[in-house]
Formats: structure tokens, C-alpha cells, sequence
């Protein structure tokens, strides 16, 4: 066969021209070895998690804020959860109706909504906190442009009665005041989140991990007993109302193991609205302002007296002419009252004996006391804005200045150091230091101030003052042995006596074995009768005798006509001041 | 041979087939725990809110005035009350 040869293959090709197209093609695949490689090594995290975002979500994971409970479990404060309504304005663009439907579910004046939705900002809430129905309601409307936001809103039941001890929390669950405040760390939950798989119609299909857990806040339980506080609660308002007074103060202590059972003052507010509040009514007045005691003081200076071995229970005193010139100044009795006995001194209430006293006693001694009973530095209960009261060093005390502290002015003290020191004479002469939560196991013994023998004397010298012919026949309770002492002071303002009473009552029962330990406290009564006795002891008599109903303490008394302050054959001592 | 690499390869089917229906069925249990989840806690707020109302009802206040105003009750005087021994 004989074949044609084409004079073009004969040609030759220079070699570099397939040395080059190979380079090419090995160029490329190396390309795309380099590729993979940053694919799949370098760039890996980041793409890894780009696809994840396509179906993984993180949820947030809510944490309640605890309860606070009373030592019964009754609620006193609860979390719940709400919703706030929020909108962009731009988007918002409703039909009159629609506005008008919104306005109504959301109890709002229509106009404000309007307003509030023309505005020019990007961002308006319409309105917080509102109840999880409603949200719903207006979910259902399918309204463009608004939006829900999870919240928890705190709701206290009992209201104003328990305002001052548990105090209230901001916009963010967080605590501000009281309880609140002080347990904040415990009640305080902490929000977690976790990752999950979603699907196409938004169910969690797969759980994948769990990045924080969350922690529920713990609930809290208090000493406090939501009867008692109710019931001195609403005695401390009624006299307020009756005396027309500027404020007051009441506590209930447990004697046996130092719980608070009840606490409240006056003025108050209501947590649940705290739209219009005035620091008056914020302020927590048994923990944070002090005040003159008078002669609520004078059983501590007898006690000590009488530890001393300086005087016994009979020892007459001469209180007469009824004044005492120390230095420049004179100590005064409102009525002379000639010789008395130590009893009758507390029992009468002579400011005269307690000076003479207290100037044969050193005052270290009686500053040691003093210290020693809590008074002049915070507690430290944790309660917060809690005031220590005024104890000047006893290196720099007057002869005068001990003389009036003997009758407790010249010092100051908060109504629940009163309260806690009373302790002493409640118990066999020692303090114990105070709960606001519920107290498990019966402590044994406090810290020792007096002995025992001492506080019993003192106890029955208590006793005398709600008897004929004390101070505070208004003080008894029906059915049970009373004991306590009333305390009427000026008021300092300014560094001078103003013509202001603080009218006081501090006493325990039953005194055969006392059990509760209440101080109650009158600022400024304006009707009427300023003396403790008149003022402060009738509150102390109906809440104690409710009380101990309460609680079911067996009455240590044989029931005998309530002898009041108008029994015309012995009158009634009047307190000095 | 043909033989055992039918069998075999109908064994991975089978086994393939069995891991994509066990997982579904898993996505579904967790879709359904989820949903108990949620209704656990719209119950939990629920119970929480009838905690409120109840001791909103309850309120010493509250339950003094009717005791006083509807049902005439009173605290009885220190006369009437007989304590009996244990």
C-alpha cells in the first residue's frame, strides 16, 4: 500500500512545547492539592461552624430568682415569669382598629399609644412586665413590627406588711434593698444556655451539649412568722393612726434561740408599687435609726448594780428632793418620790436613782456592759444600711454624761439592739446573737452578761412596772405574767432637747418562762398622752397576748380583772423623762 | 463468591437502612422530651402563679376582715379561753 506522507508530520515539534503543557496540568492539580489543604486544615474550624449555624442553635436556658418564705412556707416573695412589649416604630405601621384592639388588651390609653409608636426612635418598649395571657393575646393579633422580650417580674403577696424586711429588686431581678439585698447571692439564679440541633420546623431534634448549666435560685426561709408580722404590723398602724405619730417601730424576738419573728415600721410602702416612693417610707427604722432610749435603759444599770454587789433588791435609795446637781447641770424627777428601793426605782422609774446608781459604779464597768449587750456597733446581721448607735469610749465620759446614760440618754440605739439586749433579763443573763432565718438547732448559751440570779431579779422588778403602782399597767396581758419597761424620751435635734417624745415599751412574757421578747417604738405621738406607758405599752399588751395565742404558749397567770391605768386607788407611776 | 458478597451486600443495606430509621426515631424522642420539657415548665409557672393568688387570698388582712366583717367572729377575751393540761 502505498501511502501519501503529509509533510506536516514529518515536522518535529520542539520538546518544550509538552515539558510545558505537563507543567500546566501539574501546576493546576498542585492548585488544587493547596485548596483541599486550606479546606480542609486550615480554614476547617471556621467552616465547620458556618455549616453548624445552618442547624444548631444556642438556646438560653432561664434561671428563676428563690422564694422567700416564712418559717411556715408561706410565700412572701415570688418570681414569675412575664413579657415586655416592644416595638420598632418603623415597622409598626398599624390600622386605627388594630391600635385601638392593642390599647385595649395592654390596658392602655390609646393616644399614649400612639405616641409612643410615632416617635422617632428605633426602639420603644410599649410596656413591661405584663402577665403571660395577655402576651399571648396580643401575639394572637399578629400585629408587624412588635416584639416580646422574657422577663421576670417579682411579686410580694403580703405587701406592704413585710416591705422593711424583705426589701424589693430592680428592673433586673437583682436585690436593692432588705432581704433581697442581703441574700441576694443565694436567691439569685444563674441563666445557662446549650446547643441543639433544630430542624425545618424549628423542633429540637438532637441535643448536642449543654455549655452552662443553670442554677435555680435558691429559696430562702425566714424566722419571720407572717401572723405575727401581721398582727404587729396592723396594732403599730392602728396607734400611729390614733396618736397621729411621725413613725414607729416594732419587733417580736423569740427569747429561746434569737429568731426575729416580726418586723415592721412605719411609714411604709407597697413592693408591688413603688411608683411613688419618699425615703421616709423606704427607710428600715429598726435597723437603721437610732434614737435616745430614756428609761428603757435603766433596768441595764440596775442589773449591773446589782452584779457589782453594790445595792440589793430592798436597798433604799433617797431620790429625794427629787433632783441631782452634777458639775452645771441637774438630773430631775417629774415627781419626788423620797426613799425608794432599788425595785421601786425601776418600778417608778426615778432617773434620780439610777444616776446616784450609776455615778458609784466605774465607767469602764458600765461601758464593758454596755458593750457587751451589742449596743454601739452594728450587729452585723447582714442586713444592709444596719447603724451601730452612738457609745462614746468610757475614758471620755463626764461625770454627767454617765449619770443621764444611766437612764439612756447621752447614747442611742437602733429598736432591735433594744430588743436583743433585753435578751439578758429574758433569758438567764445572757445575748444571744440574732437570726433572720429560721434557726434549726436550739442554741445552748449566748455570751454571758449578767448572772442568772441577777436577770431573775431584774425580771421580777419588770414584772412591778405592768403591776398597780408601775409605769405601765397597760402593759399586762391578760392570762400571763408581763414584764417590761416604758421609755419616754426627748428628742435631740440639732444638739438641743426639742419638746419630741419617742414613747417606747420593751418587755417579754411569759415571765415565769419568757418566750418573746417585743420592743415597740413611737416616734413623736402628737394626741393625747406622750408617755411610753400610755403610748407603747398597749401595743405591746395586744400583740403579745396575740402572740403567745398564736403560738400556744400556756398562760403562766391566773386571770384577774385587768387592772388600767384609772384604778383610783393606786395611781399609776408617771415615767420620768 | 457471588453469593456471600450478595448477602454481604444486603446486610449493609439492611444495616444502613436500620441506623437512618433508628435515628429518625431518636430525633422524634427527643423532639417529644422536649415538648414534655416545655409543658413542665409552663406547668412550673402556672403552679408559681397560683402560689401567688393563693397566698394573695390568703392575706391575714383579708382573712381578719372577713372573719370580722362577714362571719361576726371575734378574738376571744382572756375569760373565755380554757386551756386544757396535756
Amino acid at each position: 500500500m502505498k501511502m501519501t506522507r503529509s509533510p506536516l508530520l514529518d515536522e518535529r515539534l520542539p520538546a518544550w512545547r509538552a515539558h510545558f503543557v505537563m507543567g500546566l496540568l501539574l501546576l493546576g492539580s498542585l492548585a488544587l492539592v493547596g485548596r483541599s489543604l486550606y479546606l480542609q486544615s486550615i480554614n476547617k474550624d471556621f467552616l465547620i461552624g458556618k455549616g453548624e449555624s445552618r442547624y444548631e442553635r444556642v438556646i438560653e436556658m432561664p434561671a428563676t430568682r428563690g422564694r422567700i418564705l416564712d418559717r411556715h412556707g408561706d410565700v412572701l416573695a415570688m418570681s414569675t415569669p412575664v413579657k415586655s412589649i416592644w416595638a420598632i416604630p418603623e415597622d409598626a405601621k398599624l390600622t386605627p382598629a388594630q391600635e385601638r384592639a392593642l390599647a385595649g388588651l395592654l390596658d392602655m390609653d390609646t393616644r399614649e399609644l400612639s405616641r409612643k409608636l410615632a416617635g422617632e426612635r428605633d426602639f420603644v418598649f410599649l410596656k413591661r412586665q405584663i402577665a403571660p395571657d395577655v402576651a399571648e393575646r396580643v401575639a394572637d393579633l399578629k400585629l408587624p413590627g412588635l416584639h416580646f422580650q422574657n422577663e421576670y417580674r417579682r411579686y410580694y403577696p403580703t405587701g406592704e406588711v413585710t416591705s422593711h424586711m424583705l426589701g424589693f429588686t430592680g428592673a433586673e431581678d437583682v436585690g436593692q434593698e432588705g432581704i433581697e439585698l442581703a441574700m441576694n447571692n443565694q436567691l439569685a439564679g444563674k441563666p445557662g444556655s446549650r446547643r441543639v440541633i433544630k430542624d425545618r420546623r424549628g423542633q429540637i431534634v438532637e441535643d448536642v451539649e449543654s455549655i452552662h448549666v443553670p442554677q435555680e435560685g435558691k429559696d430562702t426561709v425566714l424566722a419571720l412568722d407572717a401572723k405575727l408580722q401581721f398582727l404587729a404590723y396592723s396594732q403599730l398602724k392602728q396607734v400611729l393612726e390614733e396618736r397621729k405619730a411621725k413613725a414607729g417601730g416594732i419587733v417580736i424576738i423569740d427569747a429561746k434561740n434569737g429568731e426575729v419573728l416580726a418586723l415592721a415600721n412605719l411609714p411604709t410602702y407597697n413592693p408591688n408599687n413603688r411608683t411613688h416612693l419618699s425615703g421616709a417610707q423606704l427607710r428600715n427604722r429598726a435597723f437603721t435609726d437610732t434614737f435616745e432610749p430614756g428609761s428603757t435603759f435603766k433596768p441595764f444599770t440596775i442589773a449591773l448594780a446589782l452584779e457589782k454587789g453594790n445595792v440589793r433588791f430592798d436597798t433604799p435609795i433617797n431620790t429625794s428632793p427629787g433632783k441631782l446637781t452634777i458639775g452645771p447641770a441637774t438630773i430631775s424627777d417629774a415627781h419626788p418620790h423620797g426613799i425608794l428601793t432599788v425595785a421601786q426605782v425601776i418600778q417608778k422609774s426615778s432617773n434620780v436613782g439610777a444616776a446616784k446608781m450609776a455615778l458609784a459604779m466605774p465607767s469602764e464597768d458600765m461601758w464593758k456592759m454596755f458593750d457587751s449587750l451589742g449596743f454601739g456597733q452594728p450587729l452585723k446581721m447582714g442586713f444592709p444600711g444596719e447603724a451601730g448607735g452612738r457609745l462614746r469610749p468610757w475614758k471620755h465620759w463626764r461625770p454627767i454624761e454617765q449619770a443621764t446614760m444611766a437612764y439612756g440618754h447621752g447614747i442611742s440605739v437602733t429598736l432591735i439592739q433594744l430588743a436583743r439586749a433585753y435578751q439578758a433579763f429574758a433569758r438567764d443573763g445572757d445575748v444571744l446573737p440574732l437570726s433572720l432565718s429560721r434557726v434549726e438547732v436550739e442554741p445552748a448559751l449566748g455570751a454571758r452578761v449578767f448572772s442568772a440570779q441577777t436577770a431573775r431579779e431584774v425580771r421580777t422588778m419588770l414584772e412591778m412596772v405592768v403591776q398597780p403602782g408601775g409605769t405601765a399597767p397597760k402593759a399586762q396581758v391578760p392570762g400571763y405574767r408581763a414584764a417590761g419597761k416604758t421609755g419616754t424620751a426627748h428628742k435631740l435635734e440639732g444638739g438641743r432637747y426639742a419638746n419630741k417624745y419617742v414613747a417606747s415599751f420593751v418587755g417579754f412574757a411569759p415571765a415565769s418562762d419568757p418566750r418573746l421578747i417585743v420592743a415597740v417604738m413611737i416616734d413623736e405621738p402628737s394626741v393625747g398622752s406622750y408617755y411610753g406607758g400610755d403610748v407603747a405599752a398597749p401595743v405591746f399588751s395586744t400583740v403579745m397576748a396575740g402572740a403567745l395565742r398564736t403560738l400556744g404558749i400556756a398562760p403562766d397567770d391566773t386571770l384577774k380583772p385587768l387592772l388600767m391605768a384609772n384604778v383610783p386607788s393606786v395611781p399609776p407611776a408617771k415615767e420620768e423623762m | 463468591m457471588a453469593r456471600i458478597n450478595a448477602i454481604l451486600l444486603a446486610l449493609v443495606l439492611l444495616s444502613a437502612l436500620a441506623a437512618v430509621s433508628t435515628n429518625h426515631r431518636a430525633r422524634k424522642l427527643v423532639t417529644e422530651y422536649e415538648r414534655e420539657q416545655q409543658r413542665m415548665r409552663a406547668l412550673e409557672v402556672e403552679w408559681g402563679q397560683l402560689q401567688l393568688e393563693q397566698s394573695t387570698w390568703a392575706t391575714h388582712a383579708r382573712i381578719e376582715q372577713i372573719a370580722r366583717e362577714k362571719l361576726g367572729m371575734h378574738a376571744p377575751k382572756a375569760g373565755q379561753v380554757i386551756s386544757a393540761a396535756p
